[in-house]
């Protein structure tokens, strides 16, 4: 995939995180090329969020390095979209769905300047990629979760960046809005994105991604979802713990 | 009472001095929004009360009250106290609420043990230095406005200059982080604005109830509005309106300190939004209690549809009884089934049954979304 000179959207080399006396990532190795589509599976507590935080400095790397197309995360902040956990921000916030999206375009105005027509349109075509158009002037209060999922995503598309980290999108929302997700995020791999996102359905990893990492503190496996995604590959990652095997898997596609 | 207030108005001391509750009310209102926003009320709490050992230690070493050294000494132990919170809180299994706990308590003690040291010192400097305690806008002067007022500016500028930046570090800051800005910068910024706000507070409100002057407004406003920008303004309004009349009852009433008096009137504000408001407790009561009444109609509607249709004929009458025992849905079928009535929905046949009319069956197909998921 990695043809030539050209750099991966991603590289992460030899990163290691700890909270405290606790390792949540070791000695992480990854190469996410770019325009592909990569599920970060592993059990609760491998450091599935806190390899997405750590990518963009959110949490102190205790070694590693990461960059993007080739050049350090810093100066690539630009290039990098963020969609966090839904449930990492407190939605009785007093402000509209519009004003939360526009918020994606904080980053392009810099310090002190605000947002202007320009970015309210911007705001409002994003809402309307993620079928919220009318919802533009509610209180984020008074969303649901899938909605509120949205609102996140559209944030996002705002940033108009080449690579997108998504922790956990799918989370609690309802399924009309993961197919919608699964659209948007597919038009954007289409038209030569990166998304890089957690997931924890291991039943749609084949349908939805191309690529997958499979995380267990350490990094247990990382490629192409035919290649890597098998059940010595699980098993290693989730140890006895998961009863669900690829094998298996043609089976239930038939839904 | 009136004649008071237009002496109070006509005045050229009064007016200074409710000229400065008004700027306090001003800032406490705006810098209150952000430490509600930022759940952060209570550091607001532990600051004002943190600031007294560093009035009193200023006023020990200069010997003399002078405003300036006594606001720097304020906002230097208030400092010290969050600054302490968090270093206890990072480096021990301590929680942040019992970290703040003991920081309120221990700085407070120890102001109040050097306000009983110094107010035994022989020379009169001293005395008033207890006022701090509770608040006297008496004795505020014109220069104590101009402080009030140049540090009001301050704080409005700023919080108008990064409005979009504080925004992001209320909402999100992890977010804003990946953005480029700096967050603990802001955090620093919106902390010293808090502290300002609280320092030119003391001596019309007192470091007991200060906070309450930054809290209360800011929950106030926020039952009413949705928006950040509005929540903002009403926060101030509200903080102004119960700092001047704060300030004009306790010097109406002989020995009220203002402190108390200000908190009484944004209390009374507070709690009639908390009540009140269109989210207010007593406003969600009333609507939980209107739902309830409508989904039991639509429950009631349902069951004599879906009795009609056994019988194949939409019109058939049942008794009161059999929709009660057939629906076990726990209240008062014969209330629902009066409001059905009046709404023209059902009706009744002779003593004992009840049937659907023509607009009642209307009414079961708009209900189309409850067909389905049943």
């Amino acid at each position: 995939m990695s043809s030539g000179e050209q750099h991966p959207a991603v590289r992460v080399t030899d990163l290691t995180v700890a909270y405290g006396d606790k390792t949540v990532l070791w000695d992480i190795d990854l190469e996410i090329p770019g325009g592909s589509m990569v599920a970060v599976v592993g059990p609760n507590g491998a450091g599935k969020t806190t390899l997405i935080k750590s990518i963009q400095g959110l949490v102190p790397r205790i070694a590693g390095v990461v960059s993007i197309h080739g050049e350090p995360y810093e100066k690539q902040r630009k290039e990098v979209s963020y969609v966090p956990q839904r449930g990492s921000v407190d939605w009785d916030f007093p402000t509209s769905v519009v004003d939360t999206v526009k918020m994606g375009s904080y980053g392009d105005l810099g310090w002190i300047r605000r947002p202007g027509r320009k970015e309210h349109e911007k705001a409002l075509g994003a809402l309307e990629k993620v079928d919220m158009a009318e919802f533009a002037h509610r209180q984020i209060s008074q969303l649901s979760g899938g909605q509120q999922q949205r609102v996140f995503l559209a944030r996002a598309l705002v940033q108009s960046a080449s690579v997108y980290l998504l922790d956990e999108p799918f989370q609690g929302v309802d399924a009309t809005t993961e197919k919608a997700i699964v659209r948007i995020l597919k038009e954007l791999v289409a038209g030569g994105k990166t998304v890089l996102a957690v997931h924890h359905d291991l039943n749609t990893v084949s349908e939805y991604y191309e690529r997958i990492a499979i995380l267990n503190v350490g990094l247990v496996a990382s490629g192409r979802v035919d290649e890597v995604f098998n059940s010595e590959n699980l098993m290693k990652a989730y140890g006895g713990k998961t009863s669900f095997f690829p094998e298996r898997k043609s089976a239930r596609r038939a839904v | 009472m009136l004649e008071f207030a237009v002496e109070l108005f006509s005045d050229y001391t009064a007016r200074t001095i409710l000229l400065g509750a008004a700027s306090l009310g001003v800032v406490s209102g705006v810098v209150g929004s952000y430490a509600v926003l930022r759940k952060q009320s209570l550091v607001g709490d532990v600051m004002s009360h943190a600031a007294l050992p560093g009035i009193v230690l200023a006023f020990l070493i200069m010997g003399v009250k002078e405003q300036l050294p006594i606001f720097i000494g304020a906002a230097l132990s208030a400092v010290l106290a969050v600054f302490l919170i968090n270093l206890v809180t990072s480096n021990s299994r301590i929680k942040t609420d019992s970290a703040m706990g003991m920081a309120l308590s221990v700085f407070f003690g120890l102001g109040l043990v050097l306000l009983t040291y110094a107010q035994k010192m022989p020379d009169a400097n001293q005395a008033g230095l207890d006022k701090f305690l509770f608040g006297q806008a008496e004795a505020l002067v014109e220069k104590d406005v101009l402080v009030i007022g140049l540090t009001g500016v301050f704080a409005l500028l700023v919080v108008g200059v990064f409005w979009k930046e504080f925004k992001l570090l209320c909402f999100d800051p992890d977010f804003g982080g990946t953005m480029g800005f700096s967050m603990k910068s802001l955090d620093l910024l919106v902390t010293a604005v808090i502290v300002s706000a609280i320092v030119i507070g003391l001596q019309t409100v007192g470091v007991v109830l200060m906070s309450s002057l930054l809290i209360a407004p800011a929950v106030a406003a926020r039952q009413w509005t949705g928006s950040m920008g509005s929540m903002v303004i009403l926060a101030a309004s509200v903080a102004v309106v119960s700092a001047v009349t704060g300030v004009a009852l306790s010097s109406g009433l002989e020995n009220v300190p203002t402190g108390p008096a200000v908190i009484v009137c944004v209390s009374i504000i507070a709690f009639f939004s908390v009540l009140f408001s269109p989210n207010g407790f007593f406003t969600l009561k009333f609507k939980d209690a209107r739902s309830r009444r409508e989904i039991r109609k639509d429950y009631v509607l349902k069951a004599l549809h879906d009795l009609a249709l056994e019988h194949n004929d939409p019109g058939y009458a049942h008794s009161e009884r059999l929709l009660a025992l057939g629906s076990e849905k726990g209240f008062n079928v014969r209330e629902s089934l009066s409001q059905l009535q009046a709404a023209g929905y059902v009706e009744r046949v002779g003593e004992e049954n009840w049937r659907l009319t023509p607009s009642g069956i209307l009414e079961i197909r708009e209900l189309s979304p409850l067909e389905k998921s049943g």
